[in-house]
């Protein structure tokens, strides 16, 4: 791609701010409380915009926006699940789990059910986990610097890695709660600026298009050359007449020709196609290929409907089990504050997704080439240069892929802080140095696989993550604070199955992914089966092992639900932190009533 | 100066302070606020599955619904664009008044 120097300019720009933000406060942080929880001082505010700024993923940047001008409205669930993620959080989770005391998902497995076995058992799921979610966002980094630079897409995943090492190295998790916090009103006004300019630029009538409410595919506006850089399978809504340099369904083919509904294309890589203005726009095979179908909801019959149900589900009881959100939680100062700063985080992501919405449908518009290349993840990117040629679409472009870059520099440093706490405290002795040891093994092990995989839609890849922390960690932890009847076997019982029948329909992903073979989509999204009965397995093993119940779950249920002002709540750290900490920082703060 | 956690944190989160010794009372009245608690958020929950999670229904059986269109967008869109959002913060606020509440009745009714 072409160079962008303002995107170059923006995103080095990111880049130095994050690194000085947190450097500035790393000098701060020096103690094993500061690291893993940013000694529980963070303001409820201050607390949700870090929740906020560290949710907002690459897949919410760019993945939601490229799905929607891929799959039209079906994709709209993807916003409103995330959201809808952080509602069932407040209702079930937030305040017992900050009351409970523990700092991650594996020390609340043994808080509440006292088995060793249980936490290494969670300890292995949460690297699983952010394993998945790690990689799409480098990936999506290496899109984004490849899509404004002439560089190839390792050079953005390496260099994601290397600022997010550096931060988490440096500060631990008060670092990057400066850090996130800034990032979320970043991230905003780089979404929210860009499309009130766009929005303005249409509405104003300097760029035409036809209209999407027409039953007819999406068209190109102007003559376009699109190069195919790896191998798709095309389906036409309409007849086209193409000019093609490459091969086609194994043919050399050099010359014009006409495409016809009802063929699939197959369009080997290294082809160019030039489309002429005013020519229907080529979709992936299987995608949504006309309008009315991309404008209507459940176009696709009643699988469709299950599919819809299945992301819902996925994503509605996955947010709680994400290990970088669930960390997030320990550093509010008492079971109100973190129930106070879950709302916030509420208004914040409603304010955010709908920004992606109306970049996406724009997209769909005006940068129909990306339908048939299948990288609609760059649509975001690519859509201000083709309504503003010149000055104001680069800068524009560069803003957008600030906030890019920042989804991904903050999602990161979220999910490798949380990895790199679970993996000092639970596998090497828990010092600070532990810390920066399990961060530099925790970053590594994603930056190979994103290499070497195949990179495919984010907001897919993050989606199969949701699926895996709904299949195991939500049962755990929605039982774990409500029923007194929960046992470490049926907890465990849960995780393996529900864990394990996620990771066999992610194999049988990879494998038709392979074969070619077409997997239904209730395989490709398996959380409508896979939540249920991760949930049954839990409840009729504890049933029958109730010789398994832990002696003080009475005791362990009032501190989980006894208000704060009682003071029945201790965290784990109370009496050490109490040693080093200065004066009057750790005594009692958490007795005080919240704000 | 740096300090290492303890190897086995469960012991100290176990540990009884003596504010629990003295309330046994406080335990009976617990289960009654979980109960609380649990109502609450469970009917709350409901409402949004049935607002937001019967719209997929609703657009399937309905297809005249999914083509309705309001100021020159179709209906659907707006129902899952933008309408959502301040639905869940709404939600969220109202869980968060009442558990306050049922948590403010609970301090009373012990302390008293």
């Amino acid at each position: 791609m072409e160079l962008n120097p303002w995107a170059i300019g923006g995103i080095a720009l990111v880049g130095a701010v994050t690194f000085y933000l947190g450097f500035h406060s790393s000098r701060l942080a020096n103690t094993t409380p500061d690291f893993l929880l940013a000694r529980r001082l963070v303001r409820s505010r201050r607390n949700a915009a870090a929740i906020a700024g560290e949710y907002l993923s690459a897949a919410s940047f760019l993945g939601i926006a490229g799905l929607i001008m891929k799959d039209g409205i079906d994709a709209l669930w993807y916003a409103i699940g995330a959201t809808a993620g952080y509602l069932a959080l407040l209702l079930f989770v937030a305040a017992p789990l900050r009351r409970s005391g523990a700092y991650t998902l594996p020390d609340f497995a043994e808080v509440r059910l006292g088995s060793m076995a249980l936490r290494r058992l969670c300890t292995a799921f949460t690297v699983l986990v952010v394993m998945f979610y790690l990689l799409p966002q480098l990936q999506g980094a290496g899109l984004t610097l490849a899509t404004v630079m002439p560089v190839p897409s390792w050079a953005g995943e390496l260099a994601v890695v290397a600022l997010v090492t550096m931060n988490v190295f440096g500060g631990g998790m008060r670092a990057i709660t400066v850090v996130q916090a800034f990032q979320y009103w970043l991230k905003l006004f780089a979404i929210a600026a860009p499309t009130f300019v766009l929005v303005a630029v249409v509405a104003e009538g300097h760029a035409s298009a036809p209209a999407l409410s027409s039953g007819l595919p999406p068209m190109f506006s102007q003559a376009t050359t699109v190069s195919v850089r790896t191998p798709v399978e095309l389906d036409v809504g309409a007849p086209v007449r193409l000019q093609i340099h490459g091969t086609v369904d194994g043919f050399a083919t050099n010359g014009t020709t006409i495409w016809y509904p009802g063929i699939t294309e197959n369009v080997s890589a290294g082809t160019t196609v030039d489309f002429p203005a005013g020519a229907a726009v080529p979709t992936i095979a299987g995608s949504t290929a006309d309008n009315e179908s991309w404008l209507t909801p459940e176009s696709s019959g009643s699988t469709g409907v299950l599919a819809t149900y299945s992301l819902i589900i996925a994503l509605f009881l996955g947010a709680m089990g994400l290990p970088h959100v669930l960390v997030r939680f320990y550093t509010n100062p008492s079971g109100r504050a973190a129930r106070r700063s879950t709302l916030h985080v509420l208004l914040l992501l409603g304010v955010f997704y709908l920004f992606p919405t109306i970049l996406g449908a724009m997209s769909r518009l005006y940068v129909p080439e990306l339908l048939v290349t299948g990288q609609t993840d760059a649509a975001v990117l690519l859509l201000p240069g083709k309504l503003l040629p010149g000055m104001a679409g680069l800068v524009l472009t560069a803003v957008l892929a600030a906030g890019a870059f920042t989804a991904f520099l903050s999602t990161s440093s979220g999910l490798l802080a949380s990895v790199a706490g679970v993996l000092s405290t639970d596998l090497l002795p828990g010092r600070v140095r532990d810390f920066r040891w399990a961060t530099l093994l925790a970053c590594l092990a994603p930056m190979v696989l994103a290499v070497v995989l195949p990179a495919e839609d984010v907001a897919l890849s993050v989606g199969m993550s949701f699926t895996l922390a709904a299949s195991t960690f939500c049962p755990v932890l929605v039982l774990g604070i409500w029923w007194r009847g929960l046992t470490w076997v049926g907890a465990a019982a849960g995780i393996v199955v529900g864990g394990g029948l996620v990771v066999a329909a992610l194999v049988l992903n990879v494998i038709s992914g392979f074969t070619g073979q077409p997997l239904s989509p209730l395989l490709v999204q398996p959380a409508w089966i896979t939540v249920p009965v991760a949930f049954l397995v839990v409840v009729l093993v504890s049933k029958a092992t109730p010789r398994r119940l832990p002696a003080d779950v009475n005791r362990l249920l009032l501190r989980m639900h006894a208000p704060d002002t009682l003071g029945f709540f201790q965290d784990r750290d109370g009496t050490e932190s109490r040693a080093d900490a200065p004066a009057g920082l750790a005594d009692g703060r958490h007795r005080r009533p919240a704000n | 100066m740096v300090l290492s956690d303890s190897r086995n944190p469960a012991t100290v989160v176990r540990t009884i302070t003596e504010l629990e010794e003295q309330t046994s009372v406080g335990e009976v009245l617990v289960r009654n606020l979980v109960r609380a608690q649990l109502r609450l958020a469970l009917y709350l929950a409901a409402i949004v599955v049935v607002l937001v999670g019967g719209l997929p229904l609703a657009f399937y059986f309905s297809p005249t619904f999914a083509h309705v269109t309001v100021i020159g967008v179709r209906l659907p869109w707006l129902l899952l664009g933008v309408l959502p959002f301040p639905l869940l913060f709404g939600i969220g606020y109202w869980y968060n008044r009442l558990a306050e509440r049922h948590e403010r009745d609970f301090v009373n009714m012990v302390e008293s």
